[in-house]
């Protein structure tokens, strides 16, 4: 039987990440509705005691060129695997790969790719994605026909435990020439720094976004963290602009967080936020704008002003 | 160091967007176009790598609506050059494969030693436009970008992947990277600049003929997510809500008040 489903394993250290065990049980049930079987891409140094999840065959790539990371490299194994397998589709996450490798393996495959899916179905040897545009704002059906097409998926989209279930798949090692020739070259893979905040730990999290404005305005909601004893998260923007050090950010590419409860002021709610704090026991949102997608996943929403709102939180529980 | 900025202009997400007739892009006539905001990190990036190591910093853009006010900005802000690719749909929804076509077409004249641009943008549904620019090109690539130092013919990337996890590495120029972040936030620049520039530099128009792309990804259909019922919105003034969130925090039993 053919291999329908190519799922890249997305681990760089530790352990392998949820994201690939919720795309191996997506993968498992297109494969299906396509006839064919589901293959998983490992490709690192050092790989063959992963687990392979859901997967009929496992492409395996070990070299130690691939103990550190590099995109070209990892890029030109992730290609000699597709080739070997040929499949009819692709899956990747956004949070890694798909990002980094999914647009240029299906442009120089000259493959149709649609980029943050949350959904995937098949009609007939079409596959049609259901892609998050606009900031989450927009959703858009997209058509894929040709091969392989190449697909990157937002992490936390399906559930994991599908494609956890374990078989015991044929392991086919692919030999791949000339890694170390791809004009890039992997150093070192650092993990991010502890320190002492530690915004997963909190069971109240009091995080700021873009609303707040400037570096300044932080103050207003740093003490409102600092009366309720809790460290200040923050999104994205806030990080990049400087405002706040790194490991105070929620999302994606920051920490993943589980509060019992989460005050979520003036964030919009990007699906990169989204994805570190969904899964929050109650989230309260402070957005003026009423259609920010963050009430989409609140549970208790108010359009008032944050600059109204918090001096009044603070007061209350200051005392 | 020569520098490529490629810059695009993208619909203001701070605004509401409504679909078109057909359902199938949004509705461009009633919507305020600003630079990707990915786009400013990466020229802020290309600025501060040539006030360390020297060169030039040339920004390109496709014709789209109101980039002529972003490539001023740009040179207000430190960029050389101004250039911008004609031949595209400047109504259109130009998709990451036409995009990057038309730039690899122009870069190959154009030989830099570095090319830097966001590392997406919000409707970039084919592709994020670095990695595909490298793959017409054949030049090595990164994405998620939040650290860029050259070294002679390489350059060393550090990379921000999932949860945090930094990947360094280093990739022989030319390369193609789609910057996360720039060592300091994107600076600003004073409107009077930016008039001061546009009488100062040039754009430079260059006409692109139309790319062959290979297969695209149809869009059949564009709508708004359906509403899951989401939050309960809680009424009243400031005061009033306030009350509510701390009876809320109280039931948790997070606070004491």
């Amino acid at each position: 039987m053919a291999v329908a489903v190519l799922v890249v394993s997305e681990r760089l250290v530790g352990e392998v990440p949820d994201v690939t065990f919720e795309l191996l049980g997506k993968g498992k049930e297109l494969a299906t509705s396509l006839g064919g079987e589901l293959g998983v891409a490992v490709i690192g140094s050092g790989v063959g005691e992963l687990p392979f999840g859901a997967a009929d065959v496992a492409y395996v790539v070990d070299d130690p060129v691939l103990s550190s990371y590099a995109p070209s490299v990892f890029e030109r194994a992730l290609r000699a695997v597709v080739e070997a397998a040929s499949p009819s589709v692709v899956l990747m996450s956004t949070g890694t790969a798909g990002i980094d490798l999914a647009a240029s393996l299906a442009a120089s495959l000259g493959a149709p790719m649609a980029s943050y899916a949350i959904d995937l179905a098949t009609e007939g040897e079409t596959i049609v994605a259901t892609s998050q545009l606009y900031g989450g704002k927009l959703l858009a059906e997209v058509a894929l026909e040709g091969r392989p097409a190449v697909v990157s998926v937002i992490p936390g989209s399906f559930p994991a435990d599908a494609g956890r279930a374990g078989g015991a798949p044929r392991i086919e090692a692919v030999p791949v020439a000339g890694l170390g020739e791809a004009g890039a070259q992997g150093m070192s893979i650092r993990e991010p720094e502890a320190t002492g905040v530690d915004i997963t730990a909190s069971d109240l999290l009091v995080s700021v976004g873009r609303g707040i404005g400037s570096k300044e305005n932080l103050e207003l909601v740093q003490e409102l963290a600092d009366v309720l004893k809790v460290p200040l998260a923050a999104s994205r923007p806030i990080i990049d602009q400087g405002w706040l050090p790194k490991p105070h950010q929620v999302g994606k590419s920051g920490k993943k967080v589980k509060p019992a409860v989460y005050l979520a002021l003036g964030i919009s709610g990007a699906p990169e936020h989204l994805e570190g704090m969904r899964s929050a026991g109650t989230i309260i949102a402070c957005n003026t704008d009423p259609k920010a997608p963050i009430f989409e996943v609140a549970h208790y929403g108010t359009t008032v002003d944050l600059f109204d709102l918090v001096p009044e939180l603070t007061e209350r529980l200051g005392g | 160091m020569n520098i490529v900025v490629v810059v695009r202009q993208l619909a203001d997400l701070v605004e509401e967007l409504e679909v078109n007739a057909e359902g199938t892009d949004i509705d461009r006539d009633f919507v305020k176009f600003v630079a990707n905001e990915w786009d400013e990190a990466a020229l802020e990036e290309a600025l501060c790598l040539k006030e360390t190591v020297g060169g030039t910093v040339t920004v390109v853009a496709l014709d789209e609506p109101d980039v002529d006010q972003t490539l001023w900005t740009a040179a207000a802000k430190g960029a050389d050059r101004l250039v911008k690719l004609t031949g595209n749909d400047p109504d259109g929804w130009v998709r990451t494969r036409e995009r990057a076509a038309r730039v690899a077409a122009w870069l190959r004249d154009n030989q830099p030693d570095l090319v830097l641009t966001g590392v997406q943008a919000a409707d970039d549904v084919d592709g994020q436009t670095a990695g595909v620019l490298a793959a017409m090109l054949g030049w090595p690539h990164a994405a998620v970008v939040v650290g860029v130092e050259p070294d002679g013919s390489q350059v060393t990337v550090t990379q921000e992947l999932g949860g945090g996890t930094l990947a360094i590495s280093t990739l022989r120029t030319p390369a193609v990277l789609g910057i996360q972040a720039a060592r300091q936030a994107p600076r600003y620049a004073p409107i009077s600049r930016i008039r001061q520039a546009q009488q100062s530099t040039p754009i430079e128009e260059v006409g692109v003929p139309e790319p062959e792309v290979g297969a695209l990804a149809t869009v059949r259909r564009l709508f708004p997510p359906p509403a899951k019922g989401g939050a309960q919105m809680l009424e009243g003034s400031a005061a009033e809500v306030a009350e509510q969130i701390v009876e809320i925090l109280r039931s948790k039993g997070l606070v004491r008040a």
